[in-house]
């Protein structure tokens, strides 16, 4: 025989899944939200996400290179695109580049690439970024521009955003506060102050559908979130009508966004669905806890980061029902 | 529409050589039986050089209960007994015997004509299937007359019939079913016959209609078979998630087997066999071969002679193509790649896929994103990404504790990893040493 045989074993074919096609899917199904990030915070969106992004690749790479000294550069798999794009998602359009720098160099460094790069860090390296901005720089990453200034960018008008009036009502125990917000339809279609990715529920919910219909995550984690959500958060509001109401607890701030693209990171996210369903009801809970008695308006990023923390225990006494067990 | 259900994966299907009726294969010059063709004890040789064999002569006893005897087919002379590459890639003793004219054995019935009725005693049918050497001919090759004895205390209820062809571009069962319904059927009611049970189920994929068609409408003829269509999903022709498919019902971990939940499961293939045995006095000694793949000219089904080697096959679907880059004997899930194509056809070969350079070569591993896609596919309930890793790192003691043992090394994990991780090769390592562990701790007992 002139040519030799190649000898493997079994299986000896792939279902053509790869990193990059699950990685860029997540990015196609953030395009939604880009889109109206643009309509509604403009230039001051495209410069905060261009930083960003550009940042966390520059980053990756230089680290890949110089620092772990790698062959093989990583940057293709688009994980580092989407980090950054996420790190944008969750910053006021009216950020500082200085700030968003500093943001993306913890969130590559200290996130992801200290820990061996990509599928080795325990934490959301987005995250990571945004909590290290908003404990570093709490002025600056509370401020929201008002909607609609498309060719402004720092000096744009800052006004409050429908977190912080819940929060205000809460503080004060006057429900009267709580007319001060914007409508549900306007929250739902992102006509509201806030971090310029987690504005439209509706763009985001798109988002979420294509990756369930390209099956890159299971409904098992977002829908455990929002349900807890709008649960506790009902029950809340009925005992006493300081609290605000589910809907709107589920429309504002970062809640859609983390619950649909934050909260189901492949990496630090549980293996099974059991455990997601845990972990997606536990971070509902701290969520509605954080919001309602902590003592920033926000409850989403911290419940993420929590119960990043908590995988690997999840991961530990939570097993998927094994081919014929017997339920005990 | 019924299916296993947990896990699961759906490959390309690629039947390439659907629909091609069987061709008889030409006999071969030489033919060459290796000795252990099944799970069990190899067969031992009770011809020498220079004896003369006709088709269906015996030439290999069975080497002890979980064995099975094999049978010439061809006539001829015994040329040496010696060893061979077989499938598995292990050198083992084989019988090599030359090939002159085709002269049958005369007790062997040649004609065409279907026998339905049997008046033997369900021993007797047992006896006469061990006999004639019929194995699982779905590539376990797990001697039939073993399943057909439960273990005292095993009650079997149903026979399912594994008609699913589960692996992409295998299409040797289906073609099987459209020329022999009838006898396939015949096939079923003797194993009914033999484990005394009075209700017997064939499993087909619904990517076969034209299969469950034919054979829903002869069945009708006999009440107590029943048709039934499955969803495709890939491994439902493993025989646990056939039986939970089938029936709804989970066996339990090893070291149960089919019959705790009283399912009797036998391949098409096998049923077919099992019919030649009883009714036609014909031992086990061909079998339906698909030869496919996307290079290969002329995809076909043959009818071929054990110890024809796959190369002749080959050469009559147009030839070994240039940009050959695998060879596997049986499917590209869980078949095994070739050193070279002059591996005999055994009693276990359903195929023999081509695949050429581009399909052959593994893409190279990225690191685990921990997306979790092996843990919902995987049709045991198993975490493979957890076995892989432990077992790289030689944690014997955690991936029994995970029960490793469980796995069915369908491929499912591999077959869907984005990171294109090789799982199984880890898995396989871990399962075969903890399975060693276990032996050795039961002998020191």
């Amino acid at each position: 025989m002139a040519n030799k045989l190649i000898v493997s074993l079994s299986p000896h074919v792939h279902s053509g899944d790869s990193v990059q096609k699950n990685m860029y899917g997540v990015i196609l199904a953030l395009v939604p939200a880009l889109l109206v990030s643009l309509c509604v915070f403009g230039m001051g969106a495209a410069i905060v996400m261009a930083t960003s992004v550009a940042a966390c690749v520059l980053f990756e790479w230089a680290i890949t290179k110089y620092i772990l000294k790698r062959e093989k550069c990583t940057v293709c798999d688009g994980s580092a695109i989407l980090t950054g794009l996420l790190l944008a998602f969750n910053l006021p359009s009216n950020l500082p580049l200085w700030i968003i720098i500093i943001g993306a160099l913890v969130a590559i460094g200290v996130g992801k690439m200290t820990f061996g790069g990509l599928g080795c860090n325990p934490f959301n390296p987005a995250l990571v970024g945004r909590i290290f901005l908003l404990i570093s720089f709490p002025v600056q990453m509370t401020t929201w521009p008002v909607p609609g200034q498309l060719t402004s960018y720092v000096d744009a008008e800052t006004m409050a955003t429908p977190l912080s009036i819940m929060s205000r009502a809460i503080k004060s125990g006057d429900s009267t506060i709580l007319n001060e917000l914007p409508s549900s339809l306007d929250m739902f279609l992102g006509q509201s102050a806030g971090c310029l990715g987690e504005v439209s529920a509706l763009a985001l919910l798109l988002g979420l559908a294509w990756m369930l219909y390209k099956k890159i995550i299971t409904w098992h984690i977002p829908v455990s979130i929002l349900a807890t959500v709008f649960v506790l958060g009902g029950i809340m509001h009925l005992a006493n009508p300081v609290y605000a109401n589910p809907v709107d607890q589920l429309l504002t701030g970062g809640l859609m966004l983390g619950a649909i693209y934050m909260a189901t990171d492949y990496v630090t996210s549980p293996m099974n669905h059991k455990g997601q369903l845990i972990y997606g009801v536990c971070i509902g809970v701290l969520t509605i806890v954080i919001r309602s008695f902590g003592a920033y308006p926000e409850g989403m990023s911290f419940a993420i980061f929590i119960m990043n923390a908590f995988t690997p225990l999840i991961n530990t006494y939570c097993k998927p029902k094994r081919f014929g067990e017997v339920a005990k | 529409m019924k299916t296993f259900r947990i896990g699961g994966v759906h490959p390309a299907e690629n039947k390439l050589s659907a629909g091609k009726p069987i061709v008889t294969a030409e006999l071969p010059k030489q033919a060459v039986f290796p000795l252990s063709q099944h799970i069990g004890a190899p067969a031992v040789p009770c011809v020498a050089k220079g004896d003369m064999v006709k088709v269906g002569t015996k030439i290999a006893d069975a080497g002890g209960f979980v064995s099975a005897p094999i049978f010439s087919s061809v006539s001829g002379k015994v040329n040496k007994i010696d060893s061979i590459v077989d499938a598995s890639g292990y050198r083992k003793p084989a019988i090599f015997i030359d090939v002159i004219g085709d002269e049958w054995e005369e007790s062997i019935d040649r004609s065409e004509t279907l026998v339905k009725e049997c008046d033997l005693e369900p021993k007797a049918i047992v006896e006469k299937i061990k006999n004639a050497g019929v194995v699982g001919m779905g590539g376990a090759c797990f001697p039939c007359h073993v399943k057909l004895t439960p273990p005292p205390g095993a009650v079997p209820t149903c026979v399912i019939v594994n008609a699913v062809e589960c692996e992409p571009y295998l299409t040797a069962d289906h073609q099987l079913m459209l020329e022999h319904a009838e006898e396939i059927l015949v096939g079923v009611t003797l194993v009914m016959k033999a484990v005394n049970v009075n209700k017997g189920y064939i499993g087909i994929e619904n990517n076969k209609p034209d299969a469950i068609k034919l054979m829903t409408e002869k069945a009708a003829q006999y009440p107590n078979i029943e048709v039934v269509p499955l969803k495709v999903k890939y491994p439902q022709g493993g025989e646990k998630q056939l039986i939970d498919a089938v029936i709804g019902r989970q066996v339990p971990a090893p070291p149960a087997l089919p019959v705790s939940v009283g399912a009797i499961l036998q391949n098409v293939g096998t049923m077919y066999a099992i019919y030649q045995a009883v009714q036609k006095n014909m031992p086990l000694f061909q079998r339906v071969v698909t030869v496919t793949g996307k290079s290969l000219a002329n995809p076909q089904n043959f009818m071929a002679r054990m110890g024809t080697p796959m190369s002749q096959l080959i050469d009559a679907c147009g030839g070994l193509p240039e940009d050959t880059g695998k060879v596997i004997g049986g499917g590209p899930m869980m078949g095994k790649a070739l050193m070279n194509t002059e591996v005999p056809i055994c009693k276990g070969s359903s195929g023999v896929l081509i695949m050429n350079m581009t399909e052959a070569k593994r893409a190279e591993a990225d690191p685990c994103i921990r997306c979790a896609k092996c843990v919902s596919a995987c049709p045991m309930g198993l975490e493979p990404f957890l076995l892989a890793t432990c077992s790289a790192k030689g944690d014997w003691e955690r991936v029994e504790k995970e029960d490793i043992t469980s796995c069915i090394e369908c491929g499912s994990c591999q077959f869907t990893c984005p990171s294109h991780r090789p799982m199984l090769d880890m898995i396989r390592l871990g399962k075969s040493t903890v399975m060693g562990i276990i032996r050795s701790r039961s002998v020191k007992k």
